[in-house]
């Protein structure tokens, strides 16, 4: 069951200055791990088909606030948000909303790389057997497609059917990529996506986000400054369980508004 | 405000961020005694100053050589971000400034040797204070850049008014002798070039405090600086005869 999203790398006609819409909206949330308050009064917005860096220090609630876009903490008692995420006008945190649909609308790739232990081929169709009733055709076509939106597509298509586990860590990370995608999702989120990566994998992922952009409005977690400059339109920097600062990337990597902000990512957090 | 940021997490880069402030501000000291050295030379004829200003120009040289050489390897090998990244760029920006302006006081020492040769009949007085105005803004901008100063480099980006105040009237006063007396056209022409390299000195000056404003405040001044009225550039035709 596809999304009202369109899906395919159709280029959508060049349409630059245009300020884009909103494609999701957090008000004034707030996380709670037990009585512990890990975020407090979040208001950000990410634009559509923009990519939005979350940076700060350990601790800080950016993962955290990613957590709640796609209600992660849903698994674990006596974690609770309180406030609003909205996508389409709809809040995300309401307990009405069906778990399942939520997650492949909005997609979500880790840390680590977490390939399932089957083959490649098979790792992409998983999630789409859970959504969608494809015939063999075109669950060959998505595969193909997903793979080849991941960049990964040309070094895997002649074994399509070996074990992930096969692939390189890099690989790997694309291949989770391609999995995220290949439910055809309206927001991805990255959690350090590239840290258990070497550089050159790194860019490729960097690509790729650049890349996925096109399609996708996608929100990245990372610990990594340089690449947060290099991928993110919106920063957002938080502290303490607070947004201090969002802005363009830059703006807020050469002339961030706030001490805070110009402190920790200069590299003097005392 | 920048003076209230914390100090770097990594001891060495906030080492060298002193170090390429301390490399401007030797620069400047060297071109605040260039520049009154060669002010003596014209002022007062005093040609020993004349060659020493014009033989400091290659050590000026030789060191902005060395903030850019410096500049490159801070970033890329720290890859700075805001506050730092403004400084290092604005480091690169205030050399070749400061260069330039020893350039512009050496060819006023080299000038002031040519003009010793002739006997003038008139005092002109706009050049001593032309020369003081700029040595002072000088010297401001230079702690300003040292002290990362914001208020300061305003202060000089205000001054320069001055400077161009006195320059056009200086151009107006050397074409009056100049058309009163032909064989003062070599001496004044060789001081309407002295008069013009001070008045560029004062525009360098001004970039560099815009640069320091910059660097310190993240904000970008605006383009208007006040400026004087533009007589040097209207058309002064001599009396038919």
């Amino acid at each position: 069951m596809s999304q009202t999203q369109t899906t395919s790398a159709q280029p959508e006609a060049a349409k630059p200055a245009a300020a884009p819409a909103d494609r999701l909206t957090i008000r004034n949330l707030d996380f709670y791990y037990g009585t512990n308050k890990a975020l407090k009064g979040i208001n950000l917005a990410l634009p559509e088909r923009r990519v939005t860096g979350m940076i700060g220090p350990s601790g800080c609630g950016k993962s955290t606030l990613l957590r709640c876009l796609n209600r992660m903490y849903d698994l674990y008692p006596g974690q609770r948000a309180e406030g609003e995420v909205l996508l389409d006008g709809e809040n995300i945190l309401d307990k009405s909303v069906d778990l399942n649909l939520l997650r492949s609308r909005i997609g979500m790739v880790f840390q680590k790389p977490t390939p399932f232990p089957m083959s490649i081929y098979d790792n992409i169709a998983f999630g789409v057997k859970l959504h969608e009733k494809l015939p063999r055709g075109e669950m060959d076509a998505r595969v193909e497609w997903s793979l080849s939106r991941a960049a990964l597509w040309g070094e895997v298509r002649d074994r399509l059917h070996s074990p992930a586990s096969g692939l390189s860590g890099g690989q790997q990370q694309r291949l989770c990529i391609a999995r995220t995608i290949a439910v055809r999702p309206e927001v991805i989120l990255l959690d350090e996506p590239t840290s258990a990566l070497d550089p050159i994998s790194t860019l490729k992922i960097e690509e790729l986000i650049d890349e996925l952009k096109r399609d996708f409005t996608i929100a990245i977690v990372t610990h990594n400054m340089q690449q947060a400059a290099r991928c993110a339109d919106q920063v957002a920097f938080f502290y303490l369980g607070e947004l201090i600062e969002a802005g363009p990337a830059g703006q807020i990597f050469t002339a961030p508004k706030q001490k805070r902000t110009q402190e920790y990512i200069t590299g003097r957090f005392g | 405000m920048a003076s209230e940021i914390a100090e770097h997490i990594v001891k060495s880069f906030e080492q060298e961020l002193k170090r390429l402030r301390d490399m401007l501000v030797e620069m400047g000291g060297l071109l605040e005694v260039q520049l009154a050295t060669a002010g003596a030379a014209v002022n007062q004829g005093d040609m020993a100053a004349a060659t020493a200003a014009m033989e400091q120009d290659p050590g000026i040289d030789g060191l902005e050589r060395e903030v850019e050489q410096f500049v490159i390897r801070l970033l890329a090998l720290r890859q700075p971000m805001a506050g730092d990244l403004r400084q290092i760029v604005a480091a690169l920006k205030i050399a070749s400034d400061l260069e330039r302006i020893g350039d512009y006081a050496a060819n006023v020492a080299k000038r002031s040797i040519v003009l010793a040769q002739f006997n003038l009949n008139f005092k002109l007085g706009g050049l001593s204070q032309m020369t003081r105005l700029v040595q002072e803004n000088l010297k401001m901008t230079i702690d300003a850049i040292g002290e990362n100063d914001a208020d300061r480099a305003i202060q000089v980006w205000r001054a320069d008014q001055v400077v161009d105040d006195i320059y056009t009237a200086t151009f107006r006063e050397l074409i009056t002798y100049m058309m009163e007396d032909p064989r003062s056209i070599t001496p004044c022409t060789h001081l309407l070039f002295i008069a013009k390299n001070l008045e560029r000195i004062g525009d360098h000056t001004t970039n560099i405090a815009e640069t320091v404003h910059y660097a310190a405040t993240g904000e970008v001044l605006p383009e208007g600086r006040p400026k004087g009225q533009s007589s040097a550039y209207t058309v002064i035709r001599p009396r038919e005869i």
